[in-house]
């Protein structure tokens, strides 16, 4: 069922070609270890704009690379952070120190590939034990071309970060003499427009689910079906969807970076969900005539997206019912004439809690997030604030006067991190519904209008 | 929501004394909880019968009552005090089963009294096993089939339709007491009749065996609003089969992927939600390894064993917070006390690895078996904190001070692969050290890890250890492998023993390689906050986030620093007594303007909390540990006194650190431990004690106890509560207790004494140099022989008259100055007569502290702490020598926990065995006597049966007693000659036969289940006799209570006489 001693490799999947040279490396590492004599790991540096250095052992690929720093305070999850499209531009930094522990389980990626620039440990572990692992983490970033460096104290680095805020880096095998002389040049870097590299290339249809079933089994009532895994079939993973509400209702998603269980989200409740590529324009959605809008989350400085804000106010301006999620929500925000600005260093975790201020409820929310919408700057005739975050006050979401459109900052589809927040995906769908209820009564009525009007003629 | 302002008087119901299942963690919940709570302004009422809490300290509550915790004791507080609401959430199983029976019965209602955190129904669904079924179906969470049985006919039906093998589980018991999993039918009837009979309500639970399950737990903070977090979860290493209380637990899980995990947090909050639950709560889950099927186990609706490793594993205070949700706060409105950033909503976030290693009391009960059930056994637990797994690992086990420092200290070696697999599947408390040695003699981990079901993540971890001590041992010890050596926490000793160079060459090369201890914070919140307190563990590589020095720049608000230290696990022979003293001297330090430094490794306790003492090292008790500490520090000293023998053991260490000790001085406690040293000073100032010898072998010992006559006294040196220590009547005695107490090397000399038998008197007293302070004398009702921890205790002595106890103080005060005592200093006498003879001298804080403290009130580790920083007696305010006596009696009565520890002999001797206390304080002798069984769970008569089965030599006592007991109408059952004594003497007395004989036996009548009482006093020596071990044995099993000292026999009947009026009540906090 797992990956026993390193040197017995996988038995399950061993898709890549490079399966074989990726058996003798799965070694310890990131970890010092004895048994390190066979292969000496390589040393690999992260060097900070602030001409911090972190002397620890390269993992995934050997290459250079330099983007914005990042810390991530998830205990569990890190492919989903990995696979969340949000982080393009950046390298991560995971704050729990023990991560791999698990491998690769693909069913769990929430994109195809790795993302993050590069992916900053404190050890990896040297076996993968999971009964759905496909693959370890360090074969995972191999096969993606992903650097990353392991065995630095990512405490001190998170430490640096909280207090100097989100700063640019490198991770490198190369030993500079002088580190100085590439400090300008990491200070040079900016993420730049990464929204075109994340999002699809053409449109593409999500199926709803027409019966519970098919989104497997109700987690809780999972029952282990011995036989059929020995023969190698895969136990989907377990749904906290119990009704099909979304059944019958279109929605189109508009893919800034979507993490893949936004659009899973809805399907399972029944929603056919109709994937758009982020720069598709507005009239194509419109006419389309969706039951509703989902704008996804993605990465990047939202103000960079000018485009997309543009046909984003042609979208706020229909009645359609918009939901949107971080990028999303921010581009709603500066859409409609409000601003955004970065944050020290950001919300990225799983642990941050969340106010509805529809019910003053708390939830532990999934965050990732460098950009926050500047509440001073939204007029509260266009949006009222609708979610704050408890502990820094500031805002997670934002409810639009006289429209169907709630936004929120944080990420309801969880993935990783606590599914607190699923409800909202609920509450969309109810929107939906009661929207086209209210149309088709709108039409009703107008037909029996001109019912009328045709009798009064006769 | 704010404050429920109606809330003005809550009582809050502590966990009585300390048993296997309910030990010190609720001391440390109640007593945040009570600090929570007056915080708010609210007047605190609190009940508990042990006195060794700091709970029960006048500065924690406003009322504090020591009282036997009964329904009815509990009603008359009611009515005195008159609160307006009550707290049973904090106090375990027994707080909270006794709230429950205070709302069943309407009582509470009758009087006003709101029952506050969660409500009665909600208790209900959760602990009534049906009832919590039924619920978890109807909101689609999965249980293993069960069903409960109120007979064993319907256990086997049930269990014949869905297979063995099955667990059994009773309703209402501390640490799942007499459950167990049933593979055959003899097994399953034999569990069920014990479980059905241990149950409070009657009712075991049978269920599906999932045994080999991933056995994960979340514990869950729930306001009235109905926000919801997980604090923690935590992953058991040793799958569902094992009681988590005995397993190894890591926190946070380790082999759980992201959809796992928050399907499970889900489920939990869930839970949580349908229950309504106010406050914090436990849940318990079975994982399947290979699938998403889960199962829940069980919910805790109060704060468990596991918030409390779970509050110091993540630095969030459970039961603070829980005291503030019962208040009517919701947790946005509650202020994290560690971030003063954040609130209580925030989810913690660990960046470390928390490892929690149970400590278990095999050491204790030789002849007791080591498997580890559903049934646990720890006395307490210890917890480490790494940035990696192996290093806390190794951190864990070298706290436990169970003489094991590495996976090489239990040496499985001659154990064959086969041998090894098959003893694997059995699992005990060595499993880690068996799987290593499986690892080093080249067991696969599948094979390991499909016998064990112990996942192979950790199964890799230990690999990797096993792997570094086969680094060291062949290759060359260059900086990089030392390096990382100490990055898996291996300590300099077990280096330098594999590489075959001694501890000095091995530190000596970390300094000249800069390889040193850094310290983090428990922070919260993985750093993405600053964080203000100051909670540290330490790891091998980084950055150091202790401030060192940056205080002592600072000249103005330089303060001297004080290093505490504290007792480690809790165990038989060292209790939660040693807390309460580094806790009270930590607070007394503090108050004579000192910065204050605890280490210490026990989760469960008060010390351990972040906001007792300025700075909290959650680190290992020993030598290098503290000294990496102390490196970094530079404490202006250390105390060593209120920390037991583990702090005690650690004084020579620090002296050559360089570090002051402050009070008495190594040197006069070697004095007083060593023979030749003591003896001198005994010479010197003229205190006869019993004669005797040191000896290191059988020979010499036989040879010593031949020139005193039996019966003697042998005991290692240097031990806690009598371990190993044995009456010995006959060579061959001295023979089989030397081979057993050289089975660990000792560092010292063993004591072979004269065993005198006496009247046995200890003394607690506080020295400034040259006048003492002795707050009370207390004198044992059990004979000299019986261990002091395990004898009722009296205060005031009341049958010993002045002289000889003028004699005492007068002996308190000779032996106090010729060791140079400064602070506390406790002394065991034997009283002959009006002879006096000294047994042993601890110039150190002992058991009887907190008790005779409270009794007294006189704050004896107050009055100690000011006299170590340079104060006298006279100048704090007291007139030197005995005290005048206190009005009341105070009884401490010994409280064990036998019946979980299968296999144990029960009788008493010089070796400790009892795991907690209580206290019964009355005016008159009987009554408080009573109070003192009562608190202790001796509430007779029920049946009016009892059995008598005494040695020869014990015959007359036995008839003084059997006659008083027959007064108050029992039934007398006695073996043949025991009852032909009785009957001779005109004491009517049945005679059963003995177990070898024909039915009905002795046995049939114990297992009869119509008997209140047993008493057994075994033959002399050790007891051989396979009778008299069954039917101790059996009748602590089933239930019944069962003495092994005339003593305590004619203690209890004296207190059955003097029963039937209403208890009287006494305000401690008033003395």
């Amino acid at each position: 069922m797992l990956s026993g001693k390193p040197e017995a490799g996988f038995p399950a999947v061993q898709e890549s070609p490079a399966g074989e040279r990726r058996k003798q490396e799965a070694t310890p590492l990131g970890c010092g270890g004895p048994g390190r004599e066979k292969g000496r790991p390589m040393k690999a540096f992260l060097i900070l704009e602030d001409g911090t250095v972190f002397e620890g052992i390269s993992i995934g690929a050997h290459r250079e690379v330099v983007s914005e720093i990042v810390f991530n305070t998830s205990m569990a999850g890190y492919l989903e952070v990995l696979t969340d499209p949000s982080y393009a531009g950046q390298a991560v930094c995971m704050t729990y120190p023990l991560i791999g522990n698990y491998g690769i389980c693909r069913d769990d990626m929430e994109s195809s590939k790795p993302w993050p620039d590069g992916f900053i440990v404190r050890e990896l572990s040297r076996v993968s034990s999971n009964f759905r692992c496909d693959m370890t983490l360090q074969q995972f970033l191999e096969e993606h071309n992903v650097p990353g460096i392991a065995g630095i104290d990512t405490r001190a680095l998170t430490r640096i970060l909280r207090e100097k805020g989100t700063m640019n880096g490198m991770i490198t095998t190369r030993e500079y003499s002088n580190t100085a002389e590439i400090l300008p040049k990491l200070k040079a870097y900016t993420t730049g427009k990464v929204v075109e590299k994340v999002t699809c290339s053409e449109k593409y249809v999500v199926k709803p689910s027409v019966s519970l079933e098919e989104n497997g089994p109700l987690s809780g009532s999972a029952r282990f079906d011995r036989e059929a895994y020995e023969k190698g079939v895969r136990e989907p993973r377990p749904t906290l969807v119990r009704a099909l509400n979304g059944a019958g209702l279109r929605v189109a998603l508009l893919d800034l970076g979507a993490k893949a269980n936004i659009a899973r989200s809805l399907a399972e409740r029944g929603c056919e969900v109709t994937v758009y590529p982020a720069f598709t324009p507005a009239a194509e959605i419109i006419t389309s005539a969706p039951d509703g809008i989902m704008l996804s989350n993605g990465p990047g400085d939202p103000k960079e997206c000018v485009s997309i804000i543009k046909e984003i106010k042609k979208l706020y301006d229909t009645d359609i019912p918009i939901f949107a999620i971080c990028l999303g929500h921010q581009l709603m925000a500066l859409a409609t004439g409000a601003d955004t600005y970065k944050m020290k260093y950001g919300h990225r975790g799983g642990n941050h809690p969340v106010k509805d201020l529809h019910d003053g409820r708390v939830y532990i929310s999934s965050q990732n997030h460098g950009y926050v919408v500047d509440m001073d700057k939204v007029d509260p005739n266009v949006a009222v604030p609708a979610f704050v975050n408890v502990n820094d006050g500031t805002n997670e979401g934002l409810s639009y006067t006289g429209k169907q459109i709630f936004t929120v900052q944080y990420h309801p589809e969880a993935c990783p991190g606590p599914q607190d927040s699923r409800y909202l995906f609920d509450r969309f769908i109810d929107r939906m519904r009661r929207s086209r209820d209210a149309e088709t009564e709108k039409q009703v009525d107008i037909g029996r209008e001109n019912g009328k009007g045709g009798a009064s003629h006769a | 929501m704010p404050k429920n302002p109606n809330v003005k008087r809550v009582m809050v119901i502590g966990s009585g004394p300390i048993v296997i299942g309910q030990a010190a963690e609720f001391d440390y919940a109640g007593t945040q909880a009570c600090r929570s709570l007056k915080e708010e302004g609210v007047e605190v009422i609190l009940v508990n019968s042990n006195p060794a809490t700091i709970m029960t300290d006048r500065d924690i509550a406003d009322k504090v009552y020591i009282e036997p915790l009964t329904v009815q004791v509990l009603e008359q507080i009611i009515e005195k005090e008159k609160p307006d609401s009550i707290l049973p959430t904090l106090g375990g199983q027994a707080g909270l089963n006794l709230g429950m029976e205070l709302e069943e019965s309407g009582f509470l209602k009758s009087h006003g009294v709101t029952l506050l955190g969660t409500t009665a129904a909600t208790i209900r669904n959760a602990e009534g096993r049906q009832e919590f079924k039924d619920l978890m179906e109807r909101i689609g969470e999965p249980c293993a089939a069960s069903k409960v049985v109120e007979t064993v006919k319907d256990g086997v039906e049930f269990t014949n339709a869905i297979g063995y093998p099955v667990v059994l589980r009773p309703a209402y018991t501390l640490g799942g007491s007499g459950g167990g999993i049933a593979r055959t039918q003899v097994e399953l009837e034999e569990i069920l009749e014990n479980g059905l009979r241990l149950s409070r309500v009657g009712q075991v639970l049978v269920e599906r065996c999932i045994a080999g399950w991933k056995e994960i737990e979340y514990e869950v903070m729930r306001d009235s609003a109905g926000n919801c977090i997980t604090v923690c979860n935590m992953e058991n290493i040793d799958p569902v089969g094992v009681h988590t209380g005995d397993s190894i637990v890591v926190a946070p899980s380790q082999t759980l992927s992201d959809k796992e995990y928050q399907m499970l947090r889900t489920s939990a909050l869930n839970i949580i939600n349908e229950l309504q639950i106010t406050g914090g709560c436990n849940v318990q889950f079975a994982l399947h390894p290979t699938s998403f099927e889960y199962c829940v186990i069980e919910v805790n609706p109060r704060v468990s064993r596991s918030s409390a490793l779970a509050s110091k594993a993540t630095g969030y205070p459970i039961a603070k917070v829980a005291a503030k949700i019962a208040l009517g706060y919701t947790l946005d409105e509650i202020k994290n006390a560690i971030t003063q950033k954040t609130y209580a909503s925030f989810e913690p976030t660990l960046d470390y690895c928390v490892v929690k290693i149970p400590r278990l009391p095999f050491d204790k009960f030789i002849t007791a078996k080591r498997t580890l059930t559903t049934q646990m056994k720890a006395t307490g637990e210890v917890m480490s904190i790494c940035d990696n797994f192996e290093g806390a690992l190794m951190k864990a086990i070298r706290s436990l001070e169970q003489h094991a420092d590495c996976l090489l200290s239990y040496d499985f070696g001659d154990l064959g692969p086969e041998e090894l697999k098959s003893r694997l599947k059995v699992a005990d408390d060595r499993r880690i050290w068996m799987i290593a040695e499986a690892i080093r003699k080249g067991i696969s981990y599948q094979e390991i890890h499909e016998i064990t079901m112990i996942d192979t993540w950790f199964i890799d971890k230990i690999a990797i250890l096993v792997e570094m001590e086969e680094a060291l041992k062949t290759q060359e010890l260059t900086p990089q492998l030392l390096k990382e050596a100490k990055r898996i926490e291996f300590p300099d000793n077990v280096i330098a023993r594999l590489t075959g160079r001694s501890g000095a060459e091995i530190k000596a090369l970390r300094k000249e390689n800069g390889i040193r201890a850094v310290y983090k914070m428990v922070d919260t919140c993985a750093a993405e906050f600053a964080a203000s307190t100051p909670y540290y563990y330490s790891v091998y590589g980084g950055e150091c986030e202790v401030g060192a020095g940056e205080v002592s720049q600072v000249k103005s608000t330089y303060r001297k620093k004080i290093l505490v230290l504290g007792s480690g696990p809790i165990r038989i022979g060292q209790g939660i007594e040693f807390d309460y003293c580094s806790v009270h001297a930590t607070w007394a330090f503090s108050r004579a303007g000192y910065e204050t430094i605890i280490i210490n490794n026990n989760p469960e306790t008060v010390s351990t909390d972040f906001d007792i003492a300025d700075k909290l090292y959650f680190e290992p008790l020993t030598a290098e540990d503290v000294e990496a500490i102390v490196d970094m520090e530079k404490p202006d000293g250390a105390v060593v006194q209120f920390g037991g023998q583990t702090a005690i053991k650690l004084t020579e260490s620090l002296m050559k650190m360089g570090v002051p000790i402050f009070g008495t001085k190594a040197e006069d406690v070697d004095a007083a431990e060593d023979r030749e040293l003591f003896d001198r000073i005994l010479e010197e100032t003229g205190i006869p004690r019993a004669a005797g010898g040191t000896v290191y072998t059988a020979e010499e010992a036989k040879a010593v106890a031949n020139r005193l006559g039996y019966p003697v006294l042998v005991r290692p040196s240097y031990v806690l509560g009598g371990q190993g220590m044995q009456i010995a009547i006959s060579d061959q005695e001295i023979e089989e207790f030397m081979e057993i107490i050289n089975r660990i090397a000792q560092d010292h000399p063993i004591l072979v004494d004269k065993y005198l038998q006496g009247k046995e008197i200890e003394v607690d007293a506080v020295c400034d140099g040259t006048d003492i302070l002795i707050p009370g004398i207390m004198e044992h009702i059990e004979r000299t022989g019986v261990h002091s921890g395990d004898s009722i205790s009296v205060y005031p002595a009341h049958t010993i008259g002045k002289l000889v106890k003028d004699k005492i103080a007068e002996y308190t005060r000779r032996l106090a100055k010729a060791l140079h005592v400064k602070g506390l200093i406790n002394i065991q006498f034997i009283a002959m007569g009006e002879d006096v003879y000294v047994i042993e001298v601890n110039p150190r804080s002992s058991r009887t502290v907190p008790y005779i403290s409270k009794v007294t009130g006189i704050p004896i580790v107050d009055l100690a702490t000011e006299v170590i920083l340079g104060r006298t007696i006279r100048e704090l305010g007291y007139t030197p020598g005995l005290q005048p006596e206190a009005e009341y009696y105070a009884i401490k009565m010994p409280v064990f926990s036998f019946e979980k520890i299968r296999g144990a002999e029960i009788s008493l001797g010089p070796e400790m065995k009892s795991t907690g206390e209580c206290l019964g304080i009355a005016k008159e002798f009987h009554e408080a006597l009573y109070k003192a069984f009562l608190g202790a769970g001796v509430n007779l008569p029920r049946h009016k049966n009892m059995i008598i089965t005494v040695k020869d030599a014990d015959k007359g006592e036995a008839i003084e007693i059997g006659r008083r007991f027959a007064k108050l109408g029992y039934t007398i059952y006695a073996t043949r000659s025991t009852a032909a004594a009785l009957n001779e003497a005109g004491v009517k007395a049945r005679k059963v036969n003995k177990i070898s004989q024909e039915s009905p036996t002795v046995m049939d009548l114990i297992l009869g289940h119509r008997i209140d009482l047993v008493i057994d006093t075994p033959t002399q020596g050790r007891d051989k006799s396979r009778d008299g071990f069954l039917i101790r044995r059996n009748a602590i099993e089933t239930g019944v209570n069962c003495l092994t000292s005339l003593d305590t026999a004619r203690a209890l009947v004296t207190s059955l006489e003097n029963v039937g009026k209403e208890l009287s009540l006494v305000d401690v906090a008033r003395l």
